[in-house]
């Protein structure tokens, strides 16, 4: 499989990365050249294989729902770029 | 008395206990040698030198006090990929400018608590996404390694570049790395340093930038395997922020050295006989061999087939959860925000000049494996043929072997801004062909210097072990670190 110019721009879209024309030239060959190299696992059979999903079989840690930590609004926003009250400050979103 | 920058944490160790030297005068010859030599080898991207000072104070109160911990005044540096309290934090990327987190790693935490000194913050490839940390917005790291009779600049390998680079030119004693497919044990071997990485699972990842969670780990690159062994005891613990943390207890892994390796069994796979390998490294391949034959070992050969798959399966697994950890980039909450005319426009106008080009080359390769209609061909795939690569090595291991001996890069240290490497990310790539198989089944993997090439560069010999077995491979490493020697660059910096 290979991409063109159009699904990189997509893809950028969806990466939430802006990208002009020549970016976009320039990464569809780069692109193509790593699809390129995973392409030889199509090779590999995989019937009845299950995906890996945790190299180490342990079973996931739960731990009793109560609250162990809070209180740090300040901590948190103090490397906003724009902060305010303990709010995150963004561009208006709604009209 | 020898050069205080010189001694290994074996030695600091005795010689602050017999009151040879101070914590103090230790770290004021780093931080003088530091000033010396950064200028040239950019290893540092921060100095920490109050907090240095401050803590070595601390160190001799507690050593006058009879109180030493495992690791009292040891100046240490720091990866810029683990969060450090009210220090530089910016996995030497733009995006994060002016980072300063309000908690600290839990690899950091444990050093502190066993009485390191902080020295300061080491350059890296951006995001640890690089194979010679050219990937920097911090630019390059430069080896203290030089080739016969040529000045020319050579990488220090990636992503721990700045780790390994400092580690060798006697900048700190030891430092803390990561490794997702090579990080460690890539740089240890362009740089005559020790470098382990440990089984996923034993140092925790809470407080470490996440590049890709499901491989990451935290290990040291030290002057030594002794070095080594000290200093992962104390990074290395059971961590209830992170889930993947595993509970098992840490082991004294100084106690393996020095154990005989009589009896055990080393597998030699033979798919690590790569097409076009150096007729040097299978020269070394083999010396090792025979180290290990001497010293008692039985060696047998192994076949793990799925190795060849091992990278192509990499640079999919990897970019794919990178796009997803590096979605959290979006100039709201931390580091650089670049406006645009709404907050999408923001967005995207901050992550185009936040990340660097081969951070983005991977975010985008993550998010076109993961979208709609291409997830199963290609991610699902992948992890199914990362099943297969995890059963080759449980085979091998499930049929006695104890070890498993391969070389660690398919080549010595490279030339900065090398042309051919530049213009094919793919060939980049390949510096990692014999550590990312490691990562994929999770286990632990050390690399150790083996010797010299014909230009006088390092060369290593990698040990792969069974899960949670990292003693067995201080005990083999031992071996080879007896029978090679010990390398260091002449300094001309």
């Amino acid at each position: 499989m290979s991409v063109d110019t159009d699904t990189v721009k997509r893809v950028a879209k969806l990466a939430r990365i802006a990208i002009d024309e020549e970016a976009a030239n320039r990464m569809t060959g780069e692109l193509n050249a790593i699809l390129g190299f995973v392409e030889q696992l199509n090779e590999v059979d995989v019937t009845g294989v299950e995906p890996l999903t945790s190299v180490i079989p342990v079973a996931m840690r739960l731990r009793v729902d109560e609250v162990t930590d809070g209180n740090k609004a300040a901590d948190i926003v103090a490397n906003a770029p724009a902060q305010a009250d303990s709010f995150f400050m963004v561009p208006k979103v709604v009209e | 008395m020898t050069e205080l920058t010189k001694l290994t944490i074996a030695q600091i160790r005795a010689g602050l206990s017999a009151k040879d030297f101070t914590a103090v005068e230790l770290t004021d010859a780093y931080l003088g040698a530091i000033d010396a030599a950064n200028g040239k080898l950019n290893a540092y991207v921060a100095v920490t030198a109050d907090k240095a000072r401050e803590m070595a104070k601390a160190s001799d109160q507690r050593i006058a006090a009879g109180e030493a911990r495992a690791l009292e005044g040891v100046p240490v540096g720091v990866k810029d990929l683990f969060a450090t309290e009210g220090v530089h934090t910016q996995a030497c990327s733009h995006i994060l400018d002016g980072f300063k987190p309000r908690y600290e790693s839990t690899v950091t935490a444990n050093l502190w608590n066993d009485g390191a000194v902080m020295l300061g913050k080491l350059n890296m490839d951006e995001f640890a996404m690089g194979s010679s940390n050219e990937t920097s917005y911090y630019g390059p790291v430069i080896n203290p390694w030089r080739a016969k009779d040529s000045e020319r600049d050579l990488v220090p390998g990636g992503s721990s570049g700045g780790s390994a680079a400092a580690v060798a030119a006697w900048l700190c004693a030891g430092a803390t790395a990561t490794d997702t497919g090579g990080s460690i044990r890539q740089p240890a071997a362009f740089t005559a340093t020790v470098g382990i990485k440990p089984t996923y699972g034993r140092c925790s990842r809470w407080g470490t930038v996440a590049f890709a969670s499901s491989l990451d780990q935290a290990g040291p690159i030290t002057r030594d395997v002794r070095d080594a062994a000290i200093m992962l005891k104390s990074m290395a613990s059971v961590d209830l922020k992170d889930t993947t943390s595993v509970d098992v207890p840490v082991p004294d892994y100084e106690a393996a050295l020095g154990q005989s390796i009589k009896g055990l069994k080393i597998g030699i796979p033979k798919e690590y006989r790569v097409d076009g390998m150096p007729a040097e490294i299978e020269a070394l391949w083999q010396k090792g061999i025979d180290w290990m034959r001497d010293a008692g070992a039985e060696i047998v050969d192994i076949s793990l087939p799925h190795t060849k798959y091992a990278l192509a399966t990499y640079y999919i697994v990897a970019p794919a959860e990178a796009s997803s950890n590096l979605a959290r980039y979006d100039g709201v909450r931390y580091g650089l925000r670049v406006p645009g005319k709404d907050i999408t426009e923001m967005y995207e106008n901050t992550r185009a000049e936040g990340f660097g080009r081969e951070v983005q080359r991977r975010i985008m390769i993550g998010t076109y494996v993961l979208s709609a209609g291409y997830y199963d061909a290609y991610y699902l795939r992948a992890q199914k043929v990362r099943s297969l690569i995890k059963r080759d090595f449980d085979l091998a291991f499930e049929a006695g072997v104890d070890a498993i001996l391969t070389p660690a890069t398919p080549s010595a240290a490279f030339g900065i801004a090398d042309e051919n490497l530049a213009n094919d990310p793919v060939k980049m790539y390949l510096n990692d062909i014999f550590t990312v198989t490691v990562n994929m089944a999770g286990l632990p993997g050390m690399t150790v210097p083996a010797g010299l090439d014909s230009n006088g560069l390092p060369l290593g010999l990698q040990l792969i072990g069974r899960p949670f077995d990292e003693e067995t491979l201080f005990r083999a490493a031992h071996v080879i670190e007896q029978s090679a020697g010990r390398f260091e660059p002449s300094r001309w910096w």
